[in-house]
């Protein structure tokens, strides 16, 4: 850390022993996950008393209250806790692979793929609803990542800097000619904005069937990344001198943030911020492990995405603001304040 | 690998030129010259490109003076301009933070910009006017205005923020994230707010637009380039040493903090001007400093040569939109749909080359 001078400073106070993760906090986690989704469930433009939420929940009546909670709020809960936990694993994916704390999931071209193929879809094809949009964007993600892996390989797999910068390179020619397309058509234009800000509402429970496996498979491929990552810090060389393979590591952890931002950004629209930031206040207590890590950024991206979702339904009743928007706006100042306030943990 | 540098001096100034970044800036300029003198050629009238030099050292007939000087060299300057700017600025934000993720974009310094700039578009926007440019006196005067105050303001903040006994690199780059992140909440927030013309007009701005600019933004980017290039040349050495970590830098000598807060004013004050006087042509500060690395294999994004490609890309954007696409189309938008296959080939080529 940086001071004015090597300045004597007061004694330094007893170190802190480092945080490191444990199962307590996880289930800490986890149980305030739960919290946060029932509340999703009892607030909105009409308030249903949370007693009244766990008796709908277990025993659908036909009321109003199990109709709404059932028909409006079960499925966007249960996709905001779905996208949370996949982009939150995609963050603490990408950021371990480049070892660059600026790293997002998007930087792999996905969530730029998926909007171009988004608004081809609209401009071409004339597609309205969302599981159309769902659709476009899974291919456009998937292409767009290939071609960023493509390009950001050497003989010996996928070069951190090289990833990177194939990544931005690769987004910034999409989103071009995404604004082309847009520019070109305020139709599109009208439909595409909406999108593009990333929301929850109003998405029936096939979007997340349509999305869930793509997300299983990537949790799944996190977890074989999660111990190889912490080798991986090291450097490629050490890493293999340890017994580990590292292309084959890193292709694994790639493919997993391929499916799990391709998912995610597929149900939602791009979710900005959260994978960025959500590894980093992970870490913050977690420690460095990779194997607390992961699970840390799924809970905590979950948390974040569903008490976004719920302060957007509350603060501009009875219309609501964009889960994206709300995130990014609260998120932002939260963020700002453990970055000033703490020692972050140094990737 | 040893890099041949050659000596250079300006008064009591001195530097040791890397002689490989030296003749690619020179190549630089080379295609820069043509670019500008294509540029003030072509367009909806002709003009010969041996004229163009004899008339811009006086000579020439009066309508060729006339369109040359007065219609399109504003342009052409303000192009030139903003892309050395952007150019430089990116390079300065990279290197403080040693890493090619850090720019302008990534502090906030552009979405403050454009924050301040839809704000006035959004909420003074009564004139109706869809798809098109920004028009009305408050909206052509306040825009680019409203986006200077934005990006000093979210400057200060920053700076501001990051402070805590000192600046930390890594501190910065994340509270820039953090402003960023809130920053582009905003904007989008008044972007689905606003009526559809309005949000077009906004969209125009947002991707950067070169369109009937002329001396009126281009002075105050001149004093700023002025000003703040000498400073930032003469950073040069400490930033080469702070590339070795911030402890090594101290230990060596460097006076850390006045480094930092004057690459800092330099990147920052660059990207102000530049983005208020043509809106955040966004990918050239990311991208050109990079380029321009990995043509001069130096150690660190080189600055002069940062600005001469930043200068060549967004002239060449300019000429591109103007004479070859027959549609209106922001200028930022063809930077970027040049610039990025050009790096995407230049690491194909770097990649081939380091497993072969």
């Amino acid at each position: 850390m940086t001071t004015i001078a090597p300045a004597p400073t007061a004694a330094p106070a007893t170190p802190r022993p480092a945080r490191r993760g444990s199962l307590r906090g996880v289930l800490v986690l986890t149980g305030l996950l739960v919290l946060a989704g029932l509340l999703s469930l009892a607030i909105g433009s009409r308030n249903i008393p949370l007693s009244t939420v766990v008796d709908v929940l277990l025993d659908p009546d036909g009321s109003d209250a199990s109709t709404i909670v059932h028909g409006l709020r079960i499925p966007r809960t249960v996709l905001a806790i779905a996208v949370g936990v996949a982009l939150g694993v995609a963050g603490a994916l990408m950021q371990g692979h480049t070892r660059n704390p600026l790293a997002e999931p998007g930087l792999l071209g996905v969530e730029a793929g998926a909007a171009f193929a988004v608004v081809i879809g609209i401009y071409a094809f004339g597609v309205t609803d969302l599981t159309g949009y769902a659709w476009f964007s899974l291919v456009g993600a998937g292409l767009a990542a290939a071609a960023v892996f493509a390009i950001g390989s050497t003989r010996g797999g996928p070069d951190p800097v090289s990833l990177v910068l194939a990544g931005m390179a690769i987004s910034a020619l999409l989103y071009a000619l995404t604004q082309v397309v847009v520019l070109r058509d305020v139709d599109t234009l009208d439909a595409y904005r909406f999108w593009a800000v990333g929301s929850v509402a109003s998405r029936g429970m096939d979007v997340f069937w349509q999305v869930l496996p793509f997300i299983l498979v990537g949790l799944l491929l996190a977890a074989f990344s999660a111990s190889t990552l912490n080798l991986l810090q090291l450097g490629d060389d050490v890493a293999s001198s340890l017994g580990l393979h590292p292309m084959r590591a890193k292709i694994i952890g790639v493919l997993g943030v391929m499916m799990l931002t391709g998912a995610a950004t597929a149900a939602c629209g791009p979710i900005a911020f959260l994978g960025l930031v959500v590894p980093h206040v992970a870490r913050y207590f977690s420690g460095i492990d990779y194997r607390w890590v992961i699970p840390y950024s799924a809970l905590i991206g979950g948390l974040l995405l569903v008490v976004a979702d719920v302060v957007g339904r509350v603060v501009v009743r009875p219309g609501e603001l964009q889960v994206g928007i709300v995130m990014a706006m609260l998120g932002g100042p939260v963020f700002i304040y453990l970055v000033r306030r703490t020692r972050m943990v140094r990737i | 690998m040893t890099t041949l540098t050659v000596p250079f001096r300006v008064g009591i100034a001195s530097w040791l030129v890397p002689l490989r970044a030296g003749l690619v800036a020179a190549g630089g300029l080379v295609v820069l010259a043509v670019l500008v003198a294509l540029d003030l050629a072509l367009g909806d009238f002709d003009v010969p490109v041996a004229d163009v030099v004899r008339t811009l050292l006086g000579g020439g007939d009066p309508g060729q003076q006339f369109i040359v000087m007065e219609l399109r060299l504003p342009q052409t300057m303000v192009a030139v301009l903003a892309g050395a700017a952007l150019g430089l600025s990116g390079a300065l934000t990279q290197t403080f933070a040693r890493n090619p993720l850090a720019s302008p974009d990534t502090l906030g310094i552009n979405h403050g910009a454009a924050f301040g700039a839809v704000a006035v578009i959004v909420l003074a926007g009564s004139s109706g006017y869809g798809g098109g440019l920004v028009s009305g006196t408050l909206q052509q005067v306040g825009v680019p205005l409203a986006a200077f105050a934005g990006a000093l303001l979210t400057a200060a903040l920053l700076y501001a923020l990051s402070w805590r006994r000192g600046i930390d690199g890594q501190r910065l780059v994340l509270i820039g994230i953090g402003l960023t992140a809130t920053l582009v909440a905003g904007t989008n927030w008044l972007l689905v707010k606003a009526r559809i013309q309005d949000a077009a007009s906004a969209q125009v701005w947002l991707n950067g637009s070169l369109n009937a600019r002329g001396w009126e933004q281009g002075k105050p980017l001149l004093y700023a380039l002025i000003v703040l290039t000498p400073i930032a040349l003469l950073l040069a050495r400490s930033l080469n040493v702070m590339q070795l970590g911030d402890d090594s830098a101290r230990g060596l000598g460097v006076r850390l903090q006045v480094t930092q807060l004057l690459t800092l004013i330099a990147a920052c004050g660059l990207a102000a001007f530049a983005v208020s006087a043509v809106g955040p042509l966004g990918f050239v500060a990311f991208v050109v400093p990079q380029i321009a690395l990995l043509l001069t294999r130096g150690s660190r994004p080189p600055m002069v040569a940062s600005m001469v490609f930043g200068a060549v890309l967004v002239v060449g954007a300019d000429l591109l939109t103007r004479v070859v696409i027959p549609f209106p189309l922001p200028a930022g938008l063809v930077t970027s749909a040049i610039g990025a296959p050009y790096l995407i080939w230049l690491l194909l080529r770097t990649n081939r080359k380091v497993s072969a």
